[in-house]
């Protein structure tokens, strides 16, 4: 167990590195001190305050994570989760505000709608792949395009709140019944206080719980089964009679439903939105690539991936006061990803290598029989088969 | 490039009209005219095929030209190049930093090298190390606007006119070229006449919106994009008529033959890629150019626009210019003085060509292709009759749907290189 | 030119143009060769010979500077040479024939043929003079292809010609090919050697790949045993040895032979083809299965023999539901034409694809996962909606054992197995579904004699226990051993029924390639 962790975070540590060293030298080269910039980040993360302020910045990269990474657990690529949220968000949003249910319902009704939305355009990309033959790569960003644009579109012809004016392009604020309390008394009740000010939103139960369905689909159930059969070689499931229709279908609607709920830990829970308007983030799907090859498609990965983006994100805000561009953030993500998959590939030629090596050691043993050779797409680099 | 498994295999039920590809070809642009030019006459509006509208489609065509060339080299020579887009951000931030510095020419240079060096980056994931092409590039479009950014903040804050978001401005800029006689350039100091100008002001079915194209093509072609064109003729001459394109396409097409022959895979994936790189960073350059100064999103997923425009083109440069040209038309609408009505007369123009599409492959007994056509074209009816006023968002997203429904129609058709996006090893067969 | 007589003249005193002395090559948990000595004398042709994984083909790379050796040393017209590339090999005048053809099937017939040494300068591509040039050597030789032609359009026995064309292209004197005579009927396979006899004459040395020791003793000079990466055996005179001696030097024992004894044929149907077509794609174009129609009885082999691309894998995959197909299909007298592939595995077809690794498994998936491949929505490998991870692996531990899958446990990954063990285990996951009938595309391609024996076997037992074989294959000598009944597949279409008691393995060629038709 403790080898298969060694294992595991090898290559993450490996990039952790290389993305410091690379930053450092942005830093030297930009006449900063590289020492100053990671003492300074290092006491802006120091306080329960900051991981608070972590863990809700991580709970929607998280989500955007997960959405792409049920896609590329089967290879599908859905490149554009990013106007997939930004159109459920939008139409989530408004709808939310303009029915009146009783708490119970308000909120299980906004994800419905979020989900539905997310869904059903990422379900455009699979529909003209699976009649049409379209490449998902190509139609997601061409739809991903298209939501960004129809959703700006929407909210300043049809669904802005008009009743103040309508000066400011955004939907009216969600009612008192489709808001998620913060955790901060079920911390209080066992006695931590995160100090004024600092709240602890409520949507994180949401993010674990999908977490926890995502692994278990994935581990345990013929769908995932399925889908890691479909990504790993789409040919062999063919021949074991999946059906790569059915699988393009329900996996990329399973991929735009979550992404649509990027949006709603804004919508539902974060009281300095509650709505759709200007000041939302518009980004996250595209963060959410990122964070599923940095988490390897697997939930906690993808987790850990998010906190680790979130505490960056946090750590760098304050660096301004230095007088160090808090962009070097930036830096540290780019070169942790670029690295870390890099170090992955690395890793996982190392891992294919030993264990063809075991494997042929323990059968030798056995009995003498002809040698194995390594299949060509895990051949370690510059080895023959 | 991903899970797309065959879908049924689409019989159709009649050969083509034209046996010729070249006449296919000729008739094609033929009715692409006369439809312009029945949209032009119904919506009554001539701005829809003027040389001016032309000319800035020229303008906001080249750099996706560029991306979609960038994303050909690269596609064929083995490597999908997803980062193109980050390629050409780079691209804008080199040109901005050089444009300010040094001026107009050095801008173009800069963005080449910029590119340049995400494209290597890029290959030392994908061709070194095997990165799935995807991951790879997804990972350079993550980091290329954070780079451009620290860059930017660098650089730019604190100097007069400049900020995190945007360069001062470059120093002077580029020329530009007129075609003497065609559209009225001058002639060592003669101003010669302007014979398109004239056929267009006739306003003939088809003969004025053909001349409208023509003048729009020749007249005031700032050099970037004179030498993106000559880029196209280039490329093609590069992969089909020297030694060193067949060994590049080789190494798409099957690159153990390739290495089996003494050629270097990882030698012709790199050159590939650092050509690629540098066309998507001129491509950001001519941005630049256009802008006069860098811009932060200045890119504005060109480079995805330029991918689908390659895709559009089937991985040929030919293919791929009049992709750039279509997208770059729908463009580059949006910056004339009226948009909303010549957006509004393009959705005309879209469902008349629509409709014919649907009918010919109706003709062919295409009969989901057909279905699918009509569907699009009936949104397009739609857009036409019902959106009085399109707004900008909307105009935004005409590229994007063209290109949706060019890939949907086309797709059966299109033929990658066959061994791309598959990391390659010594050894491999 | 000598057809029959293999032996050229006494090859024994000819000058030495190779000689690999020790060569090791490992690789992750293999030593492909251990130790291999090799010595081929100018103008002859010579044979290699040893089992599938024996390290024939490492040892032919090496030589070719496709991959380098780990220790040894390789002479070439007695100077040492070390080959950092096949660059450097070519420039010695060495050429190699690969077993999968290296060919861009998107690309001319030239452009495959010049790339690396194109013709014309750097920055002119001269496309007339490569024309030309392989028109010439095309002539010379009696190599006739269309330069411009697409490799796509060709058929095997052209494309082997380009292989070949490419060779000659670069001047080699050195010809390596790599079982050359694998997809090949015995016909094609005399054309073949003949053409290679006469570049000897013109002072050509050939190297060639094989396992088939009739055609080895038929056409080589001089042979040399292969067994585990190591030399075995030296044979500078074949007329001095028979197949059986061979057989001893290549697997210690006698070779399996795929001989059925008693007929257990029985006169119940289970499976009734009939009409069935698989649509080309192209209008216009050729249906790839044209109005096929048998039946296969319980207890019965019925092999389908045919050049590769004949409609053999479309006619297999069109069974299995891959390949839409309109005609009926009776399996115990209910139509499963429409089904799909999971419903018609459902209803008891067991599948052995014709590529385990393309599609018969999923290599980086453990074993226990590939044992469920294709039953997995089904007890004991699933539980409603939910994997039954430990059912699953009960029943491959069960697979493992009764299969003699050889492996240190069912939790690695397959891509760790040899291809004997991985064929093992695919057969073995068909089996122990119990289907009625096996479609079985080439279940012994590129397997070790030992795995190869113990799949004839299951075969052979299943078909005494009722079960119906469709198998299709290119090892005639399977065929004719393993079949009740034989069909001839030609051009989509079932030309010929022969009786594999009584056919050789050249009549069946002759009726493979069209030359003899009939004898329904």
């Amino acid at each position: 167990m403790l080898e298969r962790i060694w294992r595991g975070s090898l290559a993450p540590l490996v990039a952790a590195a290389a993305a410091i060293v690379i930053s450092s030298i942005a830093l030297l080269i930009s006449g900063n001190n590289p020492v100053d910039a990671f003492v300074e980040m290092w006491k802006t993360i120091d306080s329960t305050a900051a991981v608070v302020d972590i863990i809700n910045t991580a709970v929607p990269l998280y989500i955007s994570g997960v959405a792409v990474a049920i896609g590329f657990k089967m290879n599908l690529f859905n490149i554009g989760s990013n106007g997939q949220y930004l159109l459920a968000a939008l139409i989530a949003g408004w709808a939310g505000a303009e029915v009146s249910l009783p708490p119970l319902l308000h909120v299980p009704f906004v994800f419905l709608v979020a989900m539905t939305v997310g869904g059903s355009w990422a379900l455009i990309a699979g529909i003209l792949n699976v009649t049409r033959n379209v490449n998902v790569v190509v139609s997601t960003i061409m739809l991903n395009y298209i939501g960004i644009g129809l959703s700006a579109f929407l909210l300043s012809e049809y669904l802005r709140d008009t009743e103040n004016g309508g000066l400011v392009a955004q939907t009216k604020v969600m009612p008192e019944s489709a808001r998620l309390p913060s955790l901060n008394p079920i911390f209080e009740f066992f006695g931590f206080n995160f100090g004024p000010r600092v709240e602890l939103l409520g949507f994180l139960p949401f993010a674990i719980l999908l977490g926890v369905v995502y692994y278990v689909l994935l581990n345990r159930s013929l769908f995932g089964y399925e889908l890691k059969l479909s990504g790993m070689n789409a040919d062999a499931a063919l021949s074991a009679g999946v059906n790569p229709k059915r699988m393009v279908l329900i996996t990329l609607f399973m991929s735009g439903a979550v992404a649509g709920m990027i949006g709603l830990p804004f919508l539902l829970a974060d009281p300095t939105f509650l709505k759709y308007g200007d000041a939302f983030p518009v980004t996250l799907g595209f963060t959410g690539l990122g964070l599923a090859l940095l988490g390897r498609n697997s939930p906690i990965g993808v987790a850990a991936a998010a906190l680790v983006w979130a505490t960056i994100e946090v750590a760098t805000r304050r660096l301004g006061s230095l007088g160090i561009p808090p962009e070097i953030g930036k830096i540290l993500q780019g070169s942790f990803l670029l690295a870390a998959v890099i170090a992955y590939e690395v890793v996982r030629r190392r891992n294919d290598a030993a264990a063809a090596e075991e494997a042929a050691k323990a059968t030798r043993a056995d009995r003498e029989t002809p040698p194995p050779s390594p299949p060509n797409e895990t051949a370690p680099i510059g080895a023959t088969s | 490039m991903s899970a797309t498994i065959d879908a049924t295999n689409v019989t159709p039920g009649r050969a083509p009209l034209l046996s010729s590809t070249r006449w296919r070809i000729v008739a094609l642009v033929m009715v692409g005219v006369a439809v312009m030019s029945i949209a032009r006459i119904i919506a009554d509006n001539g701005d829809l095929t003027s040389s001016s509208t032309f000319g800035v489609a020229l303008r906001t065509a080249a750099p996706i030209a560029l991306a979609g060339l960038s994303g050909l080299i690269a596609e064929r020579s083995g490597t999908i190049n997803i980062g193109l887009d980050g390629m050409m951000v780079m691209g804008t931030i080199f040109a901005g930093w050089w444009g300010w510095q040094y001026g107009p020419w050095m801008a173009l240079l800069g963005g080449i090298i910029g590119g340049m060096l995400g494209g290597l980056l890029m290959s030392v994931a994908t061709t070194t190390f095997g990165v799935n092409h995807i991951v790879a590039g997804v990972a350079i479009n993550l980091i290329a606007p954070g780079v451009a950014r620290f860059m930017a903040s660098e650089l730019f804050v604190g100097v007069q006119g400049g900020s995190v978001t945007s360069s001062p401005g470059n120093s002077g800029s580029m020329g530009s070229f007129t075609v003497p006689f065609l559209s009225g350039g001058d002639l060592f100091g003669w101003r010669t006449p302007d014979i398109l100008g004239w056929f267009e002001d006739t306003g003939w079915f088809m003969i004025a919106d053909a001349a409208g194209f023509s003048k729009g093509m020749t007249t005031s072609v700032t050099w970037d994009v004179v030498l993106t064109i000559g880029l196209f003729f280039g490329m093609a001459y590069f992969l089909w008529h020297t030694p060193l394109g067949l060994r590049l396409r080789f190494s798409g097409e099957r690159p153990s033959a390739a290495a089996s022959l003494g050629v270097s895979v990882h030698k012709m994936r790199y050159i590939g890629m650092a050509i690629s790189g540098g066309l998507a960073g001129m491509g950001g350059a001519v941005l630049v150019l256009f802008a006069n100064r860098y811009q932060e999103n200045q890119v504005a997923g060109r480079g995805f626009l330029g991918l689908a425009t390659m895709i559009f083109g089937n991985w040929m440069p030919a293919g791929t210019a009049a992709g750039a040209g279509l997208f770059g038309y729908a463009q580059g609408i949006t910056l004339r003085t009226n948009p909303a009505a010549l957006v509004n007369a393009l959705f005309l123009a879209a469902a008349i060509g629509l409709v014919l599409t649907a009918i010919y492959m109706g003709y062919r007994r295409s009969i989901t292709g057909a279905g699918t056509v009509v569907a699009f074209s009936l949104v397009a009816f739609w857009a036409y009759f019902a959106v009085e006023e399109p707004n900008n968002q909307l105009v935004f997203v005409t590229p994007y749907v063209v290109t949706l429904i060019a890939v949907s129609v086309g797709a059966q058709r299109l033929r990658p290189p066959a061994e791309e996006g598959i990391p390659w090893f010594k050894g491999m067969q | 030119m000598s057809e029959s007589g293999g032996v050229n003249g006494d090859m024994t005193d000819a000058p030495i143009a190779i000689q690999l002395t020790d060569i090791v090559k490992r690789f992750p948990g293999v030593i492909a060769n251990d130790g291999v000595n090799l010595t081929v004398r100018k103008g002859s042709v010579h044979a290699i010979v040893g089992e599938n994984g024996a390290g024939k083909s490492t040892l032919m790379k090496t030589l070719y500077g496709a991959h380098q050796p780990n220790e040894g040393t390789i002479t070439v017209n007695g100077q040492d040479r070390v080959f950092s590339s096949p660059k450097d090999a070519i420039a010695d005048g060495i050429g190699m024939v690969f077993q999968a053809f290296m060919l861009a099937a998107n690309l001319t017939v030239w452009e495959n043929i010049v790339l690396g040494q194109e013709p014309g300068t750097k920055l002119s591509l001269n496309a007339s003079e490569a024309r030309s040039r392989i028109r010439e050597l095309g002539e010379r030789y009696g190599l006739d292809v269309d330069p411009d032609a697409l490799i796509s359009d060709l058929g095997v026995g052209d494309k082997q010609r380009v292989e070949i064309l490419k060779v000659l292209y670069r001047g080699a004197e050195i010809l390596i090919l790599d079982e050359p005579t694998a997809v090949l009927v015995p016909q094609e396979v005399d054309a073949l050697f003949a053409s290679l006899r006469e570049l000897t004459v013109e002072g050509a040395t050939i190297i060639f790949i094989s396992h088939k020791l009739d055609e080895v003793l038929k056409h080589a000079d001089a042979i040399t045993v292969i067994r585990q990466g190591k030399t075995v055996g030296e044979v500078p005179d074949p007329s001095t040895v028979t197949s059986h001696d061979l057989a001893e030097m290549m697997v210690g024992s006698e070779l399996p032979t795929p001989e059925t004894r008693d007929s257990t044929v029985t006169d119940q149907p289970v499976l009734e083809l009939s009409g069935l077509t698989v649509k080309a794609t192209e209008s216009g174009g050729r249906d790839p299965v044209h109005n096929v129609s048998f039946i296969v009885h319980r207890g019965e082999i019925v092999g389908i023999a045919g050049v590769e691309g004949n409609g053999q894998s479309e006619l297999v995959r069109s069974l299995v539901g891959l390949l839409p197909s309109t005609g009926t299909v009776l399996l115990d007298g209910d139509d499963i034409a429409r089904l799909t592939t999971r419903e018609r595995r459902d209803t008891g077809i067991g599948y052995i694809s014709e590529d385990r690794q393309k599609d018969g498994l999923v290599l980086g998936f453990t074993l226990w996962e590939n044992a469920a491949l294709g039953h997995h929505h089904r007890p004991p490998f699933a539980k409603g909606p939910w994997l039954d991870v430990s059912g699953t692996k009960e029943r491959t531990e069960a697979i493992v054992d009764e299969f003699d899958v050889r492996t240190p446990s069912i939790n690695v990954p397959a891509f760790t197995l040899s291809g004997g063990n991985q064929q093992k285990l695919v057969v073995g996951r068909e089996m122990t579904a119990e289907p009625k009938v096996l479609v079985a595309a080439h279940p012994t391609r590129g397997v070790d004699v030992g795995a190869q024996s113990v799949i004839w076997d299951i075969l052979r037992d299943a078909r005494a226990a009722g079960l119906g074989t469709i198998l299709v294959s290119a090892d005639l000598e399977e065929l004719i051993g393993l079949s009740d009944r034989l069909l001839v597949m030609l051009r989509g279409e079932i030309v010929a029924e022969v009786d594999p008691a009584t056919v050789t393995p050249a009549e069946l060629g002759s009726y493979m390639t069209g030359a003899t038709t009939g004898a329904h």
